[in-house]
């Protein structure tokens, strides 16, 4: 049995990274999107090192959050479309397994991509030294959080024909505790602090949510998504 | 263990015709706690040694906030017992109770922003509490969002239920983020376990229109969660009873 | 207990905060009464609508009865 519910979770996590690799382009507009949107901030507010060395860590953080946020909707709207979805939902697996694969080809589909990227952004808008190491590794729980919260939203508005503005209504709040606990992590590393303690709270976020995301998502989506 | 209390509570009709007959009471109670709270509190309660008379604000601002809060509690409880035991009227009520909720929410900034420029010289401060309550305002309108967006009345139903319970895990950390980033509010003024800060002669006024704010929010979600009743069981027959009734009675009159 | 103002133009001063303390109180009226007077009106529109509904099925009845 238990080596039954974890073939789903590789199954699922194999098919969506192959058909993410199949279509390349798409899998990696978030990660332009997050830095395109990154070099409207020196042209908006301005190019001096020193101003936009003190809003840095927000705006990487704000800019990862809506990366993924715009990505997130997709995760199970092509399988609800092609039927697949409801092949998954009619099968005898344990629904969590599948749906906690495909939350993690999301996340290094575009989570993990933002991570790696986030230096070079980093670079860009003159973020102090000290802050890089504390970014990257809260960037890199923090994302998969947000993919987690957000394939919960996902789910809720699967059904729907136009669920990309909703989605982000619904989710928006849901965000917010993160980017508190992510922002203030790159934070309290640019001023000296240990900024292993908002990482650490950010890790117990993510585990809470490794928890209980996929639970919410099985059910929404087997309440929800069959109409 | 006798269920029968349990069940006859789930009855639409049983929770129409309570309904009409407690009411009317029911709202005569609030009506009297409200403006004896208000008069009371804008009239009588001494002044504040520090804040002058813009601190008679707080008879409207803590109860706002109060029942804002227990109001997101209250809807993500009754989407939870129409999840688990596939209750129509429990839905209802999570339905009646999201707008009433983001009212509240509403009510609680704005009395805080007009608290606020007094105070601080400042409508809005990015301070914790007031943060945390947009936030909230923001989850009402997420629930709301939600619920009118399907078309299909059992999965808006099911939805929104799902997503005030995800919600309810985010209010915890709203009242934690009262600890992490607190800047510029006054701490808690009311604690439920330790006696109250406040000189009783303040607190006997806020306590009287906390209550009176309980007993208007019941007769708002019982008027909103009775119009969506009859919305949803226009087909049944004893909707169709009650409007011939009345009609009778109209007609009866000419 | 003592009333705290000496005459009702103190009342509406508020000591200089009666613009704020005023605007609350009628916001917090508008939202109660709001919450209480909209149920209302939709609940007699409501049951108007389906007393519409059924004079309309009662009339179809009866024309089909004399059709027939």
């Amino acid at each position: 049995m238990r080596k039954y519910t974890s073939d789903g979770f590789y199954a699922y996590l194999r098919r969506d990274l192959l058909q993410s690799h199949r279509r390349l382009g798409e899998a990696a507009s978030p990660l332009i999107f997050f830095v395109m949107a990154s070099t409207l901030v020196p042209l908006g507010i301005t190019p001096d090192p020193a101003s936009l060395a003190e809003i840095a860590s927000g705006i990487i953080w704000v800019f990862a959050l809506l990366a993924t946020m715009l990505s997130v909707g997709g995760l199970f709207a092509g399988d609800y479309q092609d039927g697949s979805l409801e092949q998954l939902l009619i099968s005898p697996q344990v629904l969590v397994m599948p749906v906690l694969g495909k939350v993690t080809a999301h996340w290094l589909i575009t989570g993990l991509p933002l991570t790696l990227v986030s230096p070079l952004l980093g670079l860009m808008l003159f973020l102090p030294e000290a802050g890089y190491l504390p970014m990257t590794a809260s960037l890199a729980l923090g994302t998969a959080c947000l993919s987690l919260l957000g394939a919960v939203g996902a789910a809720l508005t699967v059904s729907l024909q136009k669920g990309g503005m909703l989605l982000a209504l619904i989710v928006m709040p849901l965000y917010m505790p993160v980017i508190i606990f992510g922002a203030a992590t790159v934070q309290y590393g640019i001023d000296g602090l240990a900024w292993t303690a908002p990482l650490a709270i950010l890790g117990a976020m993510l585990a809470a949510a490794i928890a209980l995301c996929p639970l919410a998502i099985a059910s929404v989506l087997r309440l929800t998504s069959i109409n | 263990m006798n269920w029968v209390w349990f069940y006859r509570l789930g009855s639409p009709l049983w929770f129409y015709q309570t309904t009409t007959r407690w009411l009317p009471w029911l709202s005569l109670l609030a009506f009297m706690l409200l403006a004896t709270g208000l008069v009371w509190g804008l009239g009588f309660a001494p002044q504040d040694a520090k804040q002058g008379n813009s601190f008679r604000i707080i008879y409207m601002h803590v109860p706002a906030s109060f029942l804002a809060l227990v109001g997101y509690f209250l809807m993500a409880a009754a989407g939870a017992i129409g999840l688990i035991w596939k209750m129509k009227l429990s839905y209802m009520v999570m339905k009646a109770a999201a707008p009433i909720g983001a009212a509240l929410t509403f009510l609680a900034l704005f009395t805080g922003a007009v608290w606020g420029k007094p105070t601080w010289g400042s409508y809005w401060v990015w301070d914790a509490r007031i943060t945390s309550m947009l936030i909230l305002l923001f989850l009402y309108f997420g629930v709301l969002a939600l619920q009118y967006a399907f078309h299909n009345e059992e999965a808006s139903n099911k939805a929104s239920a799902v997503l005030a319970l995800v919600g309810t895990v985010n209010i915890p950390i709203i009242y934690k983020s009262v600890d992490w980033w607190y800047t510029l509010h006054q701490p808690s003024t009311i604690k439920l376990t330790s006696a109250p800060s406040m000189h009783p002669d303040m607190f006997q006024p806020l306590l009287v229109m906390i209550l009176g704010f309980y007993c208007f929010y019941v007769v708002a979600l019982c008027l909103f969660t009775r119009v969506e009743i009859l919305r949803r069981e226009r087909k049944t027959t004893w909707v169709g009873d009650l409007i011939g009734s009345s009609n009778n009675a109209v007609e009866g009159e000419k | 207990m003592k009333f705290q103002f000496q005459s009702i133009g103190h009342l509406l001063d508020m000591g200089g905060h009666g613009f704020y303390v005023w605007s609350a109180v009628i916001v917090t009226l508008i939202v109660i009464i709001g919450l209480i007077v909209r149920p209302l009106l939709q609940h007699r529109v409501v049951l108007n609508q389906i007393a519409q509904e059924l004079a309309r099925e009662k009339l179809r009845k009866k024309t089909t009865g004399e059709g027939n």
